[in-house]
């Protein structure tokens, strides 16, 4: 594989030295976490450039882990589609083969864990020996949890109160790992909120507490450095598909809150002209109800959590509230890279509602045997306006980026059944 | 318009900055009364959905103003009306990015000059995005920096460059309205700031006492108070201008004392 972060035109040259995707990114957090910021981008360079770093990373990813996940056929779901698709104006045979990146079989159940990984070995190799972290869904914050102990670190989860009552599992595997769950009642009480309030944890204790944020987002480095940890997804599916195929798909899809797992599978095909991507945001009860949390379809640019990025805001700049049956997806915000390559024009983003993420979380159950995280019913859900529409030769990869058992009780709930 | 802020800083003795947050409470009223019980600077907090620098008594501050309808253009009316019973008395707007960059930066700063402010102090702009700040300076108004217990030397000149109207040491690490930093440490960073700037060093974050002001004023250019003002606010409501004004003025007979004990 050539290394493309070399050619000057390429689309996977950013961030600029000033953490600039464009006009979105940067880094707009307090004076207090300023030199922290500067440090945590200098430390980063470092680890980067240092082989010892790069072999603890892949190791951990292999036999903590669990890497590389597999890239599964789904040959069930592609069967349906091609039994319902219509025929191309040539009679051609419509339905596209459809490949599953399988992040749920990681350790955790989840794509957080390669991010977290990456990020506790910065921690460390700074000297800091205090973990904290936001989480919505629980995913990041057990990814966190699962970490810090494996390194023997402290570590505080900040966590939306109305995420801890809907996620109730998650919050106690944390405290199984020796987290400290911290539910905040501010705002909405959900992933925004707790952002909030880890970030006014870490400016309280700069001195020895690392934040390891759980999406491609937030001040530079971080929407960086988090996207190449989890560029593991999409290095890993490259080499996958040539194997299987001997060609690179023609499509790639992923759901996006903040956007972590779609960055970490886009980024290594980013260069690769005739690879499609769809970013699937969560359409909640529908745009038109303005429930919802997608801030690329129903948002505009401004600055929250350290970066510019699109937004759910109100003409005065006031956040407005999420909405998705997704706790991973309900946050008013999406990483700088994402609303980039939006207005660049490079990836398509779709919204899919509660309800279309509903019925492709069954199917998918029912078809594959596969529980997938709501998360990833989003990104399952534009199988059905896009498989059908693509030719029988053609190949799409879904992240499927989390498993599903964190959401049986939302979902049994959805479907009216008592459990 | 700089004149305004630069004349509240006199060599003589410290400035009392004061802070509340714009749609929590009678606001016209309690500014009225910051003035009487003798505050020299205003700053007028800008209500954000997401204050995550702050602490919990100007959190609840921020949402109560939203709550009650405030926007943008009722704080700008707030300042405005400010500005016409008090035409010498300096008004600081202060707050986050993504309100006070709207719609546009260039036209917040216009409309911010219109009212009658005379500086900002956007929380979560640092110098490393100036850029973004420019057109406040373009219109006159002032751009007040933040230094920190973690702007070290190396840090400082990028801290210094483009500031105006005052330095603001926020003298712990954490947000605002809870612990105070020891007084040593407070004399070291002032010392320090001092000696690379001639603006006025204003001190801030957990100052509640006249005891803690007058500390302070012995050293510094000014002191600000706010979570202590905003919680008076939240405690009394429609009533809290005579509140707010008692208090004031125990804290400006403190800060005024200060200076007389050195001379």
């Amino acid at each position: 594989m050539t290394d493309t972060t070399t050619l000057p035109n390429s689309l996977r040259n950013l961030p600029d030295e000033h953490g600039h995707f464009g006009q979105f990114g940067g880094r707009f957090v307090a004076e207090t976490l300023m030199p922290l910021i500067l440090d945590l981008e200098r430390e980063y360079r470092a680890a980067k450039a240092d082989p010892a770093f790069q072999a603890e990373f892949d190791d951990l990813m292999e036999h903590y882990v669990g890497r590389p996940s597999p890239l599964y056929f789904a040959e069930r779901l592609t069967e349906h589609y091609r039994a319902s698709a219509a025929p191309g104006p040539n009679g051609e045979r419509r339905g596209a083969k459809i490949y599953f990146k399988r992040e749920e079989l990681n350790h955790t159940g989840a794509h957080k864990i390669n991010n977290c990984i990456g990020q506790i070995l910065l921690a460390r190799r700074m000297g800091k020996t205090r973990i904290i972290a936001e989480t919505g869904a629980g995913q990041h914050g057990v990814a966190t949890a699962t970490v810090a102990a494996r390194f023997g670190l402290p570590c505080v989860i900040f966590m939306g109160a109305k995420d801890v009552e809907r996620q109730k599992p998650n919050v106690f595997r944390m405290k199984l790992l020796g987290a400290e769950v911290h539910p905040v009642t501010s705002g909405a009480e959900t992933l925004k909120d707790a952002m909030n309030e880890a970030l006014r944890d870490w400016v309280a204790n700069v001195h020895d507490t690392f934040y390891i944020i759980g999406t491609a987002a937030g001040p530079h480095p971080y929407p960086e450095l988090v996207r190449d940890f989890q560029s593991v997804i999409g290095t890993e599916a490259r080499e996958q598909i040539q194997k299987a195929e001997g060609r690179l798909p023609d499509l790639l899809i992923a759901a996006v809150g903040g956007g972590s797992n779609a960055i970490g599978l886009f980024h290594p095909f980013l260069d690769d002209a005739g690879v499609a991507m769809i970013g699937v945001e969560a359409a909640g009860h529908g745009i038109e109800t303005g429930q919802h949390a997608a801030s690329l379809t129903g948002g505009a640019p401004g600055i929250l959590h350290g970066n510019r990025t699109y937004l759910l805001q109100d003409e005065d700049g006031q956040i407005t509230e999420a909405h998705s049956i997704s706790a991973g997806l309900d946050y008013p915000g999406i990483g700088p890279e994402h609303s980039w390559l939006h207005e660049s024009g490079r990836v398509e983003y779709l919204p899919v509602t509660d309800q279309q993420a509903l019925d492709a979380f069954q199917l998918c159950c029912e078809l594959e045997g596969i529980i997938p995280a709501l998360e990833s019913s989003h990104a399952l859900a534009a199988l059905e306006s896009k498989a059908r529409e693509m030719r029988e030769d053609q190949i799409i990869v879904v992240n499927v980026s989390g498993r599903g058992d964190k959401d049986i009780f939302t979902v049994a709930d959805a479907l009216g059944v008592q459990l | 318009m700089a004149s305004r802020l630069s004349a509240a800083f006199p060599a003589d003795r410290a400035a009392l900055v004061t802070f509340v947050t714009a749609g929590d409470g009678p606001t016209g009223e309690v500014l009225d009364a910051l003035v009487a019980g003798g505050a020299d600077v205003i700053e007028l907090g800008m209500p954000f959905t997401d204050p995550m620098a702050d602490g919990p008594a100007i959190q609840a501050a921020n949402l109560r103003a939203l709550a009650r309808g405030t926007r943008t253009a009722d704080v700008l009316a707030i300042v405005k009306g400010f500005r016409v019973r008090h035409p010498d008395v300096p008004l600081v707007l202060m707050g986050y990015a993504n309100t006070m960059t709207r719609p546009t930066p260039t036209a917040f700063a216009e409309a911010a000059a219109r009212a009658g402010a005379d500086g900002v102090i956007i929380v979560d702009i640092p110098p490393e995005e100036a850029g973004e700040v420019a057109p406040f300076a373009a219109n006159g108004i002032d751009v007040i920096r933040l230094a920190t217990p973690t702007t070290d030397a190396g840090r400082l000149p990028a801290v210094l460059a483009g500031a105006s109207g005052f330095l603001y040491y926020v003298s712990v690490a954490g947000i605002t309205g809870l612990q105070q930093a020891a007084q040593a440490s407070i004399e070291d960073a002032v010392a320090r700031l001092k000696a690379a700037t001639d603006l006025p060093v204003a001190v801030g974050f957990g100052v509640r006492t006249p005891e803690q002001a007058q500390a302070i004023a012995r050293v510094a250019d000014g002191v600000v108070v706010g979570s202590a003002i905003v919680e008076l606010v939240g405690k009394h409501g429609v009533d809290a201008p005579e509140h707010v004004r008692a208090y004031i003025h125990s804290l400006k007979a403190a800060v005024e004392a200060a200076r007389k004990e050195v001379a």
